[in-house]
């Protein structure tokens, strides 16, 4: 159940800070999502409010269900300055230390996120130079690599706590493993192709040169390789951060977002969940436009046209 | 990494080397390609020698292997019979003594390097000193016309000067031999005769020996000392061509009779070895 709500908000990936004649085009999207999402607020909650109404035996006005159905403290679906106001107290008016604290359990996933992630890169680039480069594991190894991922996470994660927990390791490492077995998959693809791209004409001349495999891999293969890597990156950036989120919920965890969206829907307070998923979202946002900061800086030294 | 690395190898025979191994010596190659119809003869009974300081073009159609035979010379690709001498030695130890500079079609620069450290690559993979590396990456891209583009990345020349800072990568490491598989093929006729007549002077400053392939007759008798006509379907040796034309040649002497008169046979020769099966 917990999983389809996960779903929704993916991070917006590739998200670029345009100029100012860009601005127009996203406030008209942004200002139609949001008259949609109040739009479904009435919508959902209404039954709930015209029960409420019924029960209480009083004649009630369009302008009073609406009110009613944006103002509920247990909505279906809560309105988005609802959203917007816990969303602000959690972050700002709550001590960090404290469980009621957003930025606490942010900082929980976080870690686990961009563990998983250091993680995953170190895995998925490991295993891609060992494809390319030794045939027996490009024939071996791939398989398995695939099928690892058609194993739904849900189903290994609590797995992976189990298992590790049995072995003394709580916390941050079984979050992080879940996430680094979510995100190293694109890394390994993305690498294997980068690393395969060199044009046959600049192979042979590392031949000509009598270069040895590991000069042809640093000089040629690897910068070849760095588009392929920082794409595979921002899409592994943004799976290691829903990886976390899902190693936090088979645990019980008393921390991280995904806690808060099990504690939230535990006891129905959905504005609870919503203002976490805005948060990771936030966070995926902010990740995926930080690697591609760190694109952008490495295109420069390699020359890239400015 | 640079455990392996030999000592860079000034194989120069310019001095005592009268007993200097021929650079190119061919006999009877073949080279068959299998292929699940037919198999492709890309080369057939070759025998050609290539004197030190020669230079020597492949002419030919398409499909004649003049770039096969450029290739079985680099040990890029393997003859199936026959044998073949590079500097004395087989082809393979001649590019693993690195014997040879190669210049491709394309100039297949590194995107992301500058025009100097694109130069300076060959250099850093023989382990040379960085202090080397520069001031020969200096001399050579002077030599080219392209002193001061240094800090240039590639997509910042023409195709013209790409190609050029691709012969200064290939005379950086200072092979004795230079192979140039169409590296004008590329470019307009003005860009092609300026770089013709820079290579000219190079070679003629030089003294290295340049195996050159062209589909362009003119090209080939500008540039060549002899001239290897070349025919399809096997890939054959049809006619060699000696030029009488001297070393210096400014560009005006594709006007004159002698000139023509090479022009002339190396055509002929083309159309004796052309079918029209197909």
């Amino acid at each position: 159940m917990t999983t389809e709500i996960l779903r929704l908000p993916r991070p917006v990936t590739g998200s670029r800070s345009g100029p100012l004649r860009d601005a127009l085009p996203v406030g008209v999207v942004v200002l139609a999502l949001i008259a949609l999402w109040y739009g479904l607020a009435v919508w959902l909650n209404a039954a709930q409010v015209i029960d409420r109404f019924a029960n209480n035996d009083t004649a009630w006005t369009v302008r009073e269900l609406v009110d009613a159905t944006w103002s509920m403290e247990r909505p279906v679906l809560p309105a988005p300055h609802q959203v917007a106001q816990n969303f602000y107290e959690t972050v700002f008016d709550t001590a960090v230390s404290s469980k009621r604290s957003l930025v606490f359990h942010a900082g929980v996933t976080l870690s686990a996120t961009l563990l998983g992630f250091l993680m995953g890169a170190v895995l998925g680039i490991a295993l891609a130079v060992g494809i390319v480069h030794l045939a027996v594991l490009d024939r071996s190894l791939l398989p398995w690599i695939i099928a690892s991922q058609t194993i739904p996470i849900l189903a290994i994660a609590p797995m992976v706590v189990v298992v590790l927990g049995n072995l003394g390791f709580e916390g941050l490492l079984p979050k992080a493993i879940i996430s680094m077995y979510l995100c190293f998959f694109p890394i390994t693809i993305g690498v294997v192709k980068g690393l395969r791209a060199p044009d046959p004409l600049q192979l042979d001349l590392m031949r000509t040169y009598n270069a040895t495999p590991t000069q042809t891999f640093w000089k040629l293969r690897l910068p070849t390789a760095t588009p392929f890597l920082f794409a595979s990156l921002k899409v592994a950036i943004a799976t290691s951060l829903v990886g976390a989120i899902v190693g936090e919920l088979p645990t019980g965890a008393q921390a991280g977002l995904g806690a808060r969206l099990l504690s939230g829907s535990y006891y129905g307070q959905t504005v609870q969940i919503w203002s976490a998923l805005v948060m990771a979202s936030l966070i995926g946002v902010l990740l995926v436009f930080l690697v591609g900061a760190v694109e952008r800086g490495v295109g420069r030294a390699m020359g890239a046209a400015r | 990494m640079s455990a392996i690395d030999p000592i860079p190898t000034p194989a120069s025979g310019s001095a005592g080397a009268d007993i200097a191994p021929d650079a190119v010596v061919a006999r009877n190659l073949s080279l068959i390609y299998p292929a699940a119809d037919k198999p492709v003869v890309a080369l057939s009974d070759i025998d050609l020698t290539i004197r030190r300081g020669e230079f020597v073009s492949f002419i030919g159609p398409s499909g004649c292997g003049k770039t096969t035979l450029m290739r079985v010379v680099a040990d890029l690709a393997t003859p199936t019979s026959g044998s073949i001498t590079v500097n004395g030695v087989s082809p393979h130890a001649a590019r693993l003594s690195r014997a040879y500079g190669y210049v491709f079609q394309a100039p297949a620069l590194y995107a992301w390097r500058n025009v100097q450290r694109n130069v300076m690559l060959p250099l850093e993979i023989m382990g040379l000193p960085v202090a080397e590396r520069r001031s020969r990456a200096a001399r050579y891209l002077d030599m080219v016309g392209l002193g001061g583009f240094e800090r240039k990345f590639p997509w910042q020349l023409s195709g013209g000067m790409q190609q050029r800072v691709s012969i200064a990568r290939a005379l950086a490491f200072e092979p004795d031999l230079l192979l140039m598989d169409e590296p004008f093929g590329a470019l307009d006729e003005i860009t092609r005769d300026h770089l013709n007549e820079q290579l000219l002077q190079l070679w003629n400053r030089t003294g290295k020996t340049v195996i050159f392939v062209t589909h362009s007759i003119s090209e080939a008798v500008y540039l060549s000392t002899r001239i290897v006509v070349m025919s399809p379907r096997p890939g054959r040796i049809l006619e060699i061509i000696d030029s009488p034309l001297p070393p210096q040649r400014p560009l005006d002497i594709r006007e004159t009779p002698a000139f023509l008169e090479v022009a002339h046979r190396v055509r002929v020769a083309l159309r004796a070895g052309h079918s029209y099966d197909d």
